[in-house]
């Protein structure tokens, strides 16, 4: 039985807005996700914001207006959205409150994320030698990947070329010219196997959904779609993990966090991993897309060769993934993009996603997140 | 112009045959570098610091083909025109996995479970002229970097 409903989503391009703050950014998807639920801010009984760049996503409420009202702010890295979701559900499903906002924006300088090693548990040393790099654990961890599977460099291209050319069709995505997988792979060898077109770029946006209990979704809309589980998880013991001097021998096989969010969503939703229909999935660069496909159980390790160029990923595929470009195409707002996965899904579950809308109108998706130091988010929603 | 690690307690120091040093977990066994407050695998605070094994297999690597933002440090590598440089995990056997610069290796050269040992190679010169050396691993049975140690010049280590 759904306990929780997704009733209006809104999103500000992704890209670079100069001149424009995260907060300006963010009360336009607000406004915007308000409207679609055909409600006003003064409406909301609570609010979540999630932002990396912005230490206090509530102030927002200084555009929006001063209601009062509930804010929580909320970071987790690129599971942050997640994470927002997570408590608006919560919140939701203990009877605290029957309706609200879950907001998140960013505004990011160019260039691969950094920070203080020290703030991730990780020793200054490891900065200093410049391993305290995400891209280069992306690379180690697709190449290891590739040789216990069989992945291929020709894949890792054609879903970099599959996300810009969903991106080509999307008017709120950053990157919108269609790339070929021969200029994708000689594009410059940023961390091997990994070429600069393969990767998602830090960039600028905002997102928004307006959630309710389930049991009055109908009031505000004939299309609810429904939140059926949301679930955060952080790394385990024997994972290979981004920004980790040392991991645990091989030989455990320890599941990915993702791997073990996405077991848990799928079994408080009740549903399994066959039902799911379309997937926008954490593609930080072409093969994170590749094995979070199998981390999230939607096929198996290996099968990725066959299904990418067999167009099953694609828009009229059996399973599109990552329909609006991804991050691949839209580049990464970190507190924005868990919520323009979900928005991509609710607008394709109800058949709005336009150029790009895919044909059969999928009833189950899903959408997952992972990031520094380890952590996931898999959502799985249903009509 | 005087050699240093670029930080203490990571490994023996100084000495021809260095050794890194890790923690192991008396409660549970487990190994990890460098040594830490608390025990990743059970929590366990009495961890004793131990010799980690000189040699290993390559469990994956990369290319470095971009100089990273700070807080990286390195002057070690070419920069004009810019030269890759690789980084990757080796495991050692039955202790843990760890990440590590790779030296004395090529794109062609470096293959997953290829055997490497442990090197010290020069990795920055300070404004006072003195110069930091870090740990590497490179493939056991190359030459190239049979000639970094602590001292050498930066031609061995981008070699």
């Amino acid at each position: 039985m759904p306990e929780v409903a997704i009733i209006g989503t809104g999103l500000h391009p992704f890209g670079r807005f100069p001149g424009k703050t995260a907060l300006a950014m963010g009360a336009e998807a607000a406004r915007s996700a308000l409207a679609d639920a055909g409600l006003t801010w003064a409406d909301m009984q609570f609010a979540v914001g999630g932002s990396y760049e912005v230490d206090q996503p509530d102030a927002v409420v200084s555009d929006l207006g001063l209601t009062g009202v509930q804010f929580t702010n909320v970071y987790n890295g690129c599971a942050t959205a997640g994470s927002a979701l997570a408590l608006a559900s919560q919140l939701i499903r203990l009877g605290e409150y029957e309706i609200g906002l879950v907001l998140g924006m960013d505004k990011h300088d160019p260039g691969a994320f950094t920070a203080a090693p020290d703030e991730y548990g990780c020793p200054p040393w490891y900065g200093e030698l410049g391993l305290f790099l995400t891209t280069k654990f992306f690379g180690m961890k697709i190449n290891r990947y590739m040789h216990d599977h069989g992945i291929t460099r020709d894949t890792l291209a054609a879903v970099a070329a599959k996300n810009y050319y969903n991106g080509s069709l999307n008017p709120f995505a950053y990157r919108r010219k269609p790339l070929s997988p021969a200029e994708i792979l000689d594009s410059r060898m940023l961390n091997y196997p990994l070429t600069q077109y393969m990767f998602c770029s830090p960039d600028e946006g905002a997102a928004a959904v307006v959630v309710c209990s389930a049991a009055v979704a109908r009031r505000y809309t004939d299309q609810p779609v429904y939140l059926r589980a949301v679930q955060t998880r952080t790394r385990r013991f024997g994972a290979f993990e981004v920004h980790s001097p040392s991991a645990a021998p091989s030989h455990l096989q320890v599941p990915a966090p993702t791997a073990d969010a996405a077991a848990a969503a799928f079994e408080r939703a009740g549903i399994g991993p066959a039902d799911v229909g379309i997937a926008q999935l954490q593609d930080t660069d072409a093969g994170a897309e590749v094995i979070h496909l199998a981390e999230c159980g939607l096929c198996r390790d290996g099968e990725q060769n066959e299904l990418v160029a067999a167009g099953a990923t694609g828009l009229s595929g059996r399973l599109p993934v990552n329909t609006d470009g991804g991050l691949i195409a839209n580049g990464e707002p970190v507190g924005a993009s868990g919520l323009r996965q979900v928005h991509e899904l609710v607008m394709q579950m109800r058949g709005r996603a336009g150029q790009r809308q895919v044909p059969a109108r999928p009833a189950v998706g899903l959408a997952q997140l992972y990031g520094a130091p380890g952590v996931a988010a898999v959502s799985i929603l249903s009509t | 112009m005087a050699a240093r690690p670029i930080a203490e307690g990571l490994f023996t120091w100084p000495g021809d045959d260095p050794s890194l040093i890790g923690g192991c977990c008396r409660d549970c066994g487990s190994y990890t570098f460098p040594i830490r407050t608390g025990c990743p695998a059970c929590g366990g605070t009495a961890l004793q610091e131990r010799l980690l094994e000189r040699t290993g297999a390559l469990w994956t690597w990369t290319s470095q083909g971009f100089a990273p933002k700070a807080p990286f440090t390195g002057t070690f590598f070419a920069t004009d025109p810019f030269e890759p440089w690789f980084v990757g995990v080796i495991e050692l056997d039955g202790q843990l996995r760890l990440e590590s610069l790779l030296v004395g290796c090529t794109q062609d050269t470096l293959r997953i479970g290829m055997p490497m040992r442990l090197v010290l190679m020069p990795f920055a010169t300070t404004a006072g002229g003195d110069e930091i050396v870090t740990f590497a691993f490179t493939p056991a049975g190359s030459y190239h970097a049979a000639g970094i140690r602590p001292g050498a010049d930066q031609e061995a280590a981008s070699a």
